[in-house]
């Protein structure tokens, strides 16, 4: 039942990723993204993630992306264009994006030889209290600090989005 | 005893008008000017009473200069009779030019220019002349030369004046060369420099070091005091001022190369093969220089000629053992040559310029002073006795007799010639009817009392100043000789010599013209110098031009060096614009450096992990 | 068949992070651009889960809300940066956003200056 889910949802992200890269006008790529969110959510729920990954439903595929959605719209951005060329992404672009294929497949299959199975409901640690009880104890301070962060990346949106004044 | 006086105050004289002389008065730049050159005259007299008589040599020791290993150089001071004559010499004929030269360069401009620098060479030569060590006489030496350079120069904006005093300056180089090899020999072998330390140790030395440090110390007199092979700067270096001529290269700066041989006479003694040659080198110089000096038609340009000549004179003095005839010599010929070079001045000066025989005539009723004191030196010069030119020139003759008779019939010969050339130029210039344009008049009293006073030393000098028995223990003894027929035969050569150059010049004044055209191939040689310069020009100078311009400049300084250095700026260049295309702005490439980037690290980090 | 190898959400991680830069480095629209970055960023989130499961700690979920955290706020700038960029240049191609001047042309190395010798007297 796990091996399933995961193919399913693993293949349903593959193609939408692949979509996300493929499709020209941004649009379609926002929705293949939105998509592959969603399917990532329910690998983390297989992982045992719960908290995270309803955080990703909610924040991410329901927060950020609406952000993007927002701003293609905003910009009016239509197909791309295929103008200008890049001498080294052409020679190097595809023997590199392969090498980092292979080396990623590589230490995926060789790092951790001994790690366990994974199975639907083997872990339960990653529900909302474990997550808060870690966040407020023993990483309180990135917490705060990452609230911080958020307060300056609102103040320098709105700074640099906003209309110059006549 | 404050020898350092001595040089100091033409040395003050010289920062003084340098300095301040732009803006000063006439008046003032001659105060100090002449008054230094007085003021060491003096000094040099005090010192002489408080040394008594000058039995053993004086030494003033100053400082250590040069303390670096086993070379120890002290600047030290040192008087002995030599030292005397020399000091007496420079600073009373000098102290007279200095004067003349108050009325002679009254209307040139650079006026403080030229004291400053002739002071500075009275600087340069006491110190040459007092050194006690051969470093320091070779300070004195170099400094002299500059001197030379800058007077010869001084009218900087002739380019046959500046050419001059290039050449001046180089083949005195080339002299100085020698002189350096000999210093070092000297050190090498004997640990010191200082006088009285190598010449206490010269009789262990084996002898052909001592002929080679000799023949090299040869080479730096030939430059300074212009034998063959070096002597080609001295007629061009009548380019500058006459009273230069009078005191540089007549009176002092030459015979200094005189005076470091009869220094280093306890060398030459041991090394009779260096002193074989410095005599004979100083005879064919007397003798060859007497022949082109016939001819000249320059009235500076015969005198210079006769300088080289009585050069040679002293050396051949010096290189049969006779030291104490050649410095006899020296001052004797300070006296004559310095007055015939004023008095060449005096009539340039007359004559507004004029400085060719062909162009004179007749000045002897116009200006007598002159005319009577050119006289006087001519005399001397000619060896007509009893003027001091004829006791110094009889003696250093009878010296070369001893030494070899064919050495004295040359010697003789040139007298003779000497005799000629000179009288040549009197009469030409003083007899018979004016050739020229211009109004002779007479020169001022400044000019005409260092003439006078200089006339009286030639006339007289030769014996009020008994120069050989004042120097008689510092030189080997030289054998009286009391042959009364070699005398009488050279005064006879002397006034054949007259006679002839009345017969050409007075009596039958075509007569040259005559012989000249038929001996023409002969006349031609000896009127164009044997084409010494231009066989110089072809062998040494344009070749080492050439070479230097097509091999030094255009093969290494162009092609290796400015091509190494421009090389390595093409070369970055040529890095610079591979490594350019990591910043080509183009935000892509810059995410692919990155990409590739973190492989390579992923890749690293693997290895460094260890693979499993 | 009831479990999964760990290995094989890794894979799938390294594949998705893959794709993302492949979108990074081959697109030329910038929002595009910047949506592969969160691809990728998805991919590294799955990543820790993975790990978070192995270890059995809760420690990689951590790092994964920070990761969101930061991705949020990254996209908030980010966006407003596009949106000025959009502004000034009018263009959404990253290529046309290469300010700096065109090919780079070698100055013409100059000839070695002979000045006339010195004429030799």
């Amino acid at each position: 039942m796990d091996v399933i889910l995961f193919l399913v949802f693993a293949i349903i992200a593959v193609l939408c990723a692949i979509n996300v890269v493929v499709q020209t006008h941004p649009i379609a790529s926002a929705l293949s993204l939105i998509g592959v969110m969603g399917s990532l959510a329910v690998l983390y729920l297989l992982l045992g993630a719960e908290f995270i990954a309803a955080a990703q439903v909610i924040v991410y595929a329901g927060a950020v992306m609406v952000l993007f959605v927002f701003v293609i719209m905003l910009l009016n951005a239509g197909e791309e264009v295929h103008r200008g060329r890049s001498f080294v992404v052409q020679v190097l672009g595809a023997p590199l994006l392969i090498a980092l294929l292979g080396l990623l497949v590589y230490f995926a299959q060789r790092l951790f030889p001994g790690a366990p199975m994974v199975r639907f409901g083997a872990f339960r640690g990653g529900t909302a209290v474990a997550v808060g009880r870690a966040l407020f104890t023993q990483y309180l301070l990135p917490f705060e600090v990452t609230s911080v962060l958020i307060l300056i990346a609102i103040l320098g949106a709105i700074v640099l989005a906003r209309k110059e004044l006549d | 005893m404050q020898l350092w006086l001595i040089p100091a105050f033409p040395l003050a004289g010289f920062l003084i008008n340098g300095l301040l002389g732009r803006r000063a008065s006439k008046g003032f730049i001659n105060a100090v000017a002449i008054g230094s050159v007085l003021l060491s005259f003096a000094w040099v007299l005090k010192t002489i009473m408080g040394l008594g008589d000058v039995s053993s040599r004086y030494v003033e020791h100053y400082f250590t200069w040069i303390q670096s290993g086993a070379l120890q150089v002290n600047f030290d001071f040192a008087v002995d009779r030599l030292t005397v004559v020399m000091l007496l010499v420079v600073t009373g004929v000098g102290a007279l030019i200095h004067i003349y030269s108050v009325g002679y360069m009254g209307h040139e401009g650079g006026y403080y220019r030229f004291f400053a620098y002739l002071n500075l060479f009275m600087f340069f030569m006491l110190t040459l002349v007092l050194a006690a060590n051969y470093l320091v006489l070779f300070v004195g030496w170099e400094g002299v030369g500059l001197c030379s350079y800058l007077l010869i120069g001084f009218y900087f904006l002739r380019q046959s004046a500046t050419n001059a005093g290039n050449k001046a300056f180089i083949v005195n180089r080339i002299g100085d060369f020698g002189f350096s090899l000999a210093i070092f020999l000297v050190f090498l072998n004997f640990g010191t420099l200082d006088f009285g330390g190598v010449f206490a140790n010269v009789p262990g030395k084996p002898e052909t070091l001592l002929n080679t440090i000799g023949l090299l110390l040869l080479v730096g007199a030939c430059g300074k005091s212009a034998q063959i092979p070096l002597y080609v700067w001295l007629p061009d270096a009548m380019e500058g001022p006459t009273p230069v001529s009078a005191l540089i290269h007549a009176a002092t700066m030459v015979t200094a190369g005189v005076y470091m041989v009869a220094r280093s006479n306890v060398i030459y003694i041991h090394a009779p093969v260096a002193q074989e040659a410095v005599a004979l080198i100083g005879l064919a110089t007397a003798f060859f220089s007497a022949t082109i000096g016939l001819l000249q038609n320059d009235i500076k340009k015969i005198f210079a000629y006769s300088t080289v000549s009585q050069l040679g004179y002293m050396f051949v003095g010096a290189g049969v053992g006779a030291f104490s005839a050649g410095i006899y010599h020296l001052v004797t010929h300070a006296f004559f040559k310095a007055l015939l070079f004023l008095g060449s001045g005096s009539v340039i000066h007359a004559l507004s310029g004029e400085q060719d025989v062909r162009r004179m005539g007749g000045l002897a009723k116009k200006i007598p002073w002159t005319f009577w004191t050119m006289l006087c030196a001519a005399v001397a010069i000619a060896g007509v006795p009893p003027f001091s030119g004829f006791y110094s020139k009889d003696m250093i003759l009878a010296a070369a007799y001893q030494r070899a008779p064919w050495i004295y019939w040359v010697g003789a010969i040139t007298a003779g010639l000497t005799a000629f050339y000179v009288f040549r130029a009197i009469f030409l210039a003083f007899f018979g009817a004016y050739r020229g344009h211009e109004h002779p008049h007479e020169s001022p009293p400044v000019m005409i009392l260092p003439l006078a006073a200089l006339a009286f030393l030639s006339l007289a000098g030769g014996f009020l100043f008994d120069v050989p028995q004042f120097l008689e223990r510092l030189f080997p003894p030289i054998e009286e000789s009391h042959d009364v027929t070699l005398v009488a035969v050279s005064v006879a050569i002397g006034l054949a010599g007259i006679g002839l150059a009345a017969l050409f010049y007075v009596v039958k004044p075509s007569l040259p013209d005559s012989l000249a055209a038929s001996f023409s191939g002969v006349y031609k040689l000896i009127y164009n110098k044997y084409f010494v310069d231009e066989i110089y020009d072809a062998a040494v100078v344009k070749p080492v031009v050439n070479g230097s311009r097509s091999l030094l400049w255009k093969g290494v300084d162009v092609g290796l060096i400015d091509a190494g250095v421009n090389g390595l700026g093409w070369s970055a260049r040529g890095i610079g614009g591979i490594l350019r295309l990591l910043q080509s702005g183009s935000i892509r490439s810059y995410a692919t450096w990155v990409v590739f980037g973190s492989v390579v690290l992923m890749v690293a980090m693997a290895m460094a992990g260890g693979v499993r | 068949m009831n479990a999964v190898p760990l290995s094989w959400y890794l894979t799938l991680s390294g594949v998705l992070f893959t794709l993302g830069a492949a979108g990074f480095l081959f697109r030329r629209n910038i929002i595009t651009v910047f949506m592969s970055i969160e691809l990728m960023l998805n991919a590294v989130n799955l990543s820790f889960i993975s790990f978070s499961y192995a270890f059995r700690r809760v420690d990689g979920q951590i790092f994964t809300f920070f990761v969101m955290v930061v991705a949020a706020a990254e996209a908030a700038v980010g966006l407003a940066i596009i949106l000025t960029v959009f502004k000034n240049r009018n263009t959404l191609n990253i290529d046309d956003l290469n300010s700096m001047k065109d090919e780079y042309q070698p100055a013409q190395p100059e000839e070695a200056s002979e000045t006339a010798p010195v004429s030799v007297p």
